[in-house]
């Protein structure tokens, strides 16, 4: 197997989800590897089909929660009751317990703000997104109403191409990869 | 069709005599002349139990021998009003000012819907004062322990009734929202809401007792309480007259039954109507009442919880309450719907429902512990932050006497679900969920107790025959109820036309157990 081989791939582009999802199945069924699929919009099941590992982002999530809570508690802890522990409307801040349900407001709010935000950082981290980041499209349409498997080539470029064609692609394009 | 099978009714039956049973010793057993009343008390005072009479009466008594020290220990009465559900408050003479030589004082010892008001002369001997004191003291105690088997009884009704009422209403809320992943549980929601007619029924003969003045569930119907000059007249109560008084409070309690159990009786009649239906028009019908139904519903679901659970605290109000009461129903309601479900499911009844029908009843179950944990804090925190006297004794008695009760409920209704429930995979798992579920049906019977019983047994309450027999009772008539009306139509609901998107509901997340990962997409 050359190394120019490996560098190529097969572009299969479809214009209907439900014919995508058939075409994952029976390439999968065959036992190739699908590298990557562009779809302009949430194809619902496509990452079961794919075989594709479920989303640990609501785990984390979860943590980061814990983790706002904690800095909540010791903020308040810190400023109301260890800090200066004023008389303020005769509150009781003889321990951080008795003030508590003032403190839940707070408490509430920055377990929701840690979750949402650090989760959605971690979107964009673990997505490799940013601001002036280039496009990795491989083709227009598929932003639009096409939706494309890409499957890379080890010397079977004709099966694939027959396999592909019999499962629905309106077009198939061989393709260097850089 | 299903068959209400032979255990399953041999159970409901041992539950309702065991629990009958248990109601009718607790009111054998209740106090029926004072000295009765003060032979229990001394029993528990002797093993320590709720030492209340003595720590009360002690508790005066230490005020005076400071008084008697510190002319000026006016500091100390601050420290006292936090130590107990009794409020001192002393009254001094002019001739306090010259320390010792003061003479009489008035004592009032404030209590948290009645108040006893007596003179007591500090100088004469200290088994006279106590003697006096404990007389209306025991006489406070002996109408709690009276009503402990009223109010244990009331507390059971008033919890399966709600979560009956509450299943009636979220199978409205389905109807009118077309759901499409709940009409495979209809038959189930319709099964369960034929307990509301028994437990009206019973509602009213208890409610009609308390008209009739054979138990002291609610104080304002004591005698005086709205005759200016009596002892017992109370004018905070006598200026909300105008709706708490017996005769409307009577009229508006049946009101609102007939309304619910109306309502109850039509659409079950008509789902099964639409079963065979040949066009659309009975699921039209149907999906109208349902929206005056809810509307109904919310207006006299407020003024009920008013009427029947606020009312046993005359003197105090809190404005979210129905809504609170309503959340502690709504989620106990989804909670009982997601147990038939699981239960009926396991013995075949219920082919259609598959793991993702569990799922979303448990999202709900998880969703409305939350909302109930938000109305619960919103009301304690609104309360406890403002501190108004006349609102803080709610908490402060429930505080005070029930403690462990009081904050029990929070981990049992909000930290446990909130942990068990909230990975989606253990959602789907009906063993799991049971376990959940058991824990949220507890801890909103503890709610519902708290709510109920400061107001009527005060630091007498206990959970014991009375209180289990009564759950017994209720909870075997529950099974009855359901299972019988669940044996009596098609277990699906045929004619709806969001059957089909029913059957096949699938939530992406979760796989079913059982079926073929093909079988849809």
């Amino acid at each position: 197997m050359g190394a120019h081989e490996a560098s190529k791939v097969i572009h299969a582009l479809y214009n209907d989800d439900e014919i995508l999802m058939d075409a994952v199945k029976k390439v999968k069924g065959e036992h190739h590897h699908i590298e990557e699929i562009f779809c302009p919009f949430p194809v619902h099941g496509l990452d079961k089909a794919m075989g594709l590992a479920p989303t640990r982002l609501a785990i984390t999530a979860f943590m980061y929660g814990i983790t706002g809570l904690s800095v909540a508690i010791w903020l308040t802890w810190y400023t109301m009751i260890h800090d200066w522990p004023q008389d303020i409307g005769g509150k009781p801040n003889f321990s951080w317990a008795t003030n508590m349900p003032a403190f839940v407001p707070i408490m509430f709010e920055l377990t929701v703000f840690f979750a949402a935000h650090l989760m959605v950082i971690t979107f964009y981290m673990r997505s490799k997104i940013w601001p002036f980041k280039e496009a990795e499209n491989p083709d227009p349409r598929t932003t639009d109403d096409h939706f494309l498997m890409e499957i890379p080539v080890h010397g079977n470029e004709e099966e694939l191409k027959t396999l592909l064609a019999a499962t629905g692609a309106v077009e198939i394009n061989v393709v260097d990869k850089h | 069709m299903y068959q209400f099978s032979g255990r399953l009714k041999t159970l409901a039956i041992a539950f309702m005599v065991l629990g009958a049973l248990g109601v009718a010793l607790g009111f054998y057993n209740a106090p029926k002349t004072l000295e009765d009343a003060k032979e229990i008390m001394a029993n528990q005072s002797a093993h320590g139990a709720h030492g209340n009479d003595h720590g009360e009466t002690k508790h005066v008594e230490e005020t005076h021998t400071e008084k008697k020290e510190d002319a000026h220990a006016e500091d100390n009465h601050s420290e006292e009003n936090s130590h107990s559900e009794v409020i001192v408050e002393e009254v001094h003479g002019d001739s306090h000012s010259e320390g010792e030589s003061h003479s009489e004082e008035v004592i009032e010892v404030k209590e948290v819907d009645e108040v006893h008001a007596e003179k007591l002369d500090t100088h004469a001997s200290d088994n006279a004062h106590g003697t006096s004191h404990d007389d209306a003291h025991a006489e406070h105690v002996f109408h709690q322990l009276q009503n402990r088997p009223w109010a244990a009884l009331y507390v059971a009704l008033i919890f399966f009734l709600g979560v009956t009422l509450l299943v009636l209403a979220f199978y409205a809320i389905q109807r009118v929202a077309q759901a499409g992943w709940s009409i495979v549980l209809f038959r189930v929601m319709e099964a369960i809401t034929a307990n509301l007619l028994p437990v009206s029924l019973i509602l009213i003969a208890v409610l009609v007792a308390s008209f009739m003045h054979m138990n002291h569930l609610f104080s304002w119907m004591t005698e005086g309480t709205f005759t200016p000059g009596h002892e017992n007249y109370d004018p905070i109560v006598d200026g909300k007259s105008g709706w708490i008084n017996a005769p409307w409070w009577m009229i508006r309690s049946v009101f609102y039954l007939f309304v619910w159990n109306a309502y109850r009786w039509f659409i079950r009649r008509n789902s099964i109507k639409e079963d065979t239906a040949e066009n659309i028009s009975t699921y039209k019908k149907n999906y109208n009442v349902s929206v005056i139904f809810l509307f109904l519903f919310m207006i006299t679901e407020s003024m009920a919880v008013w009427d029947w659970i606020m009312g046993l605290d005359p003197h105090w109000f809190s404005t979210l309450f129905g809504w609170y009461v309503l959340a502690t129903f709504l989620v106990s309601a989804v909670t009982t719907i997601t147990f038939v479900t699981i239960y009926l499911r396991s013995k075949g009844y219920l082919p259609k429902v598959n793991d993702s029908h569990i799922h979303d009843l448990a999202k709900f179950m998880f969703g409305f512990s939350v909302f109930w944990t938000y109305l619960w804090f919103a009301q304690f925190m609104l309360i406890w932050y403002a501190d108004i006297p006349e609102e803080t004794t709610y908490y402060a008695m429930r505080f005070n006497e029930y403690k462990g009760l009081f904050l029990g409920m929070v981990v049992m209704n909000f930290v446990f679900p909130i942990l068990l429930l909230i990975n989606s995979d253990f959602k789907s798992i009906p063993w799991f969920v049971v376990m959940g579920g058991i824990v949220i049906l507890a801890g909103h019977y503890v709610d519902v107790f708290v709510m109920i019983m400061p107001a009527t047994v005060g630091a007498q309450w206990a959970i014991g025959i009375p209180e289990i027999g009564a759950i017994l009772f209720f909870l075997g008539l529950l099974i009855w109820t359901t299972f019988s009306a669940f044996a009596k139509a098609d277990p699906v609901a045929k004619g709806n036309p969001f059957l089909g998107e029913s059957e096949h509901f699938h939530y992406y997340n979760i796989e079913h157990r059982g079926e073929d990962a093909d079988a849809h997409h």
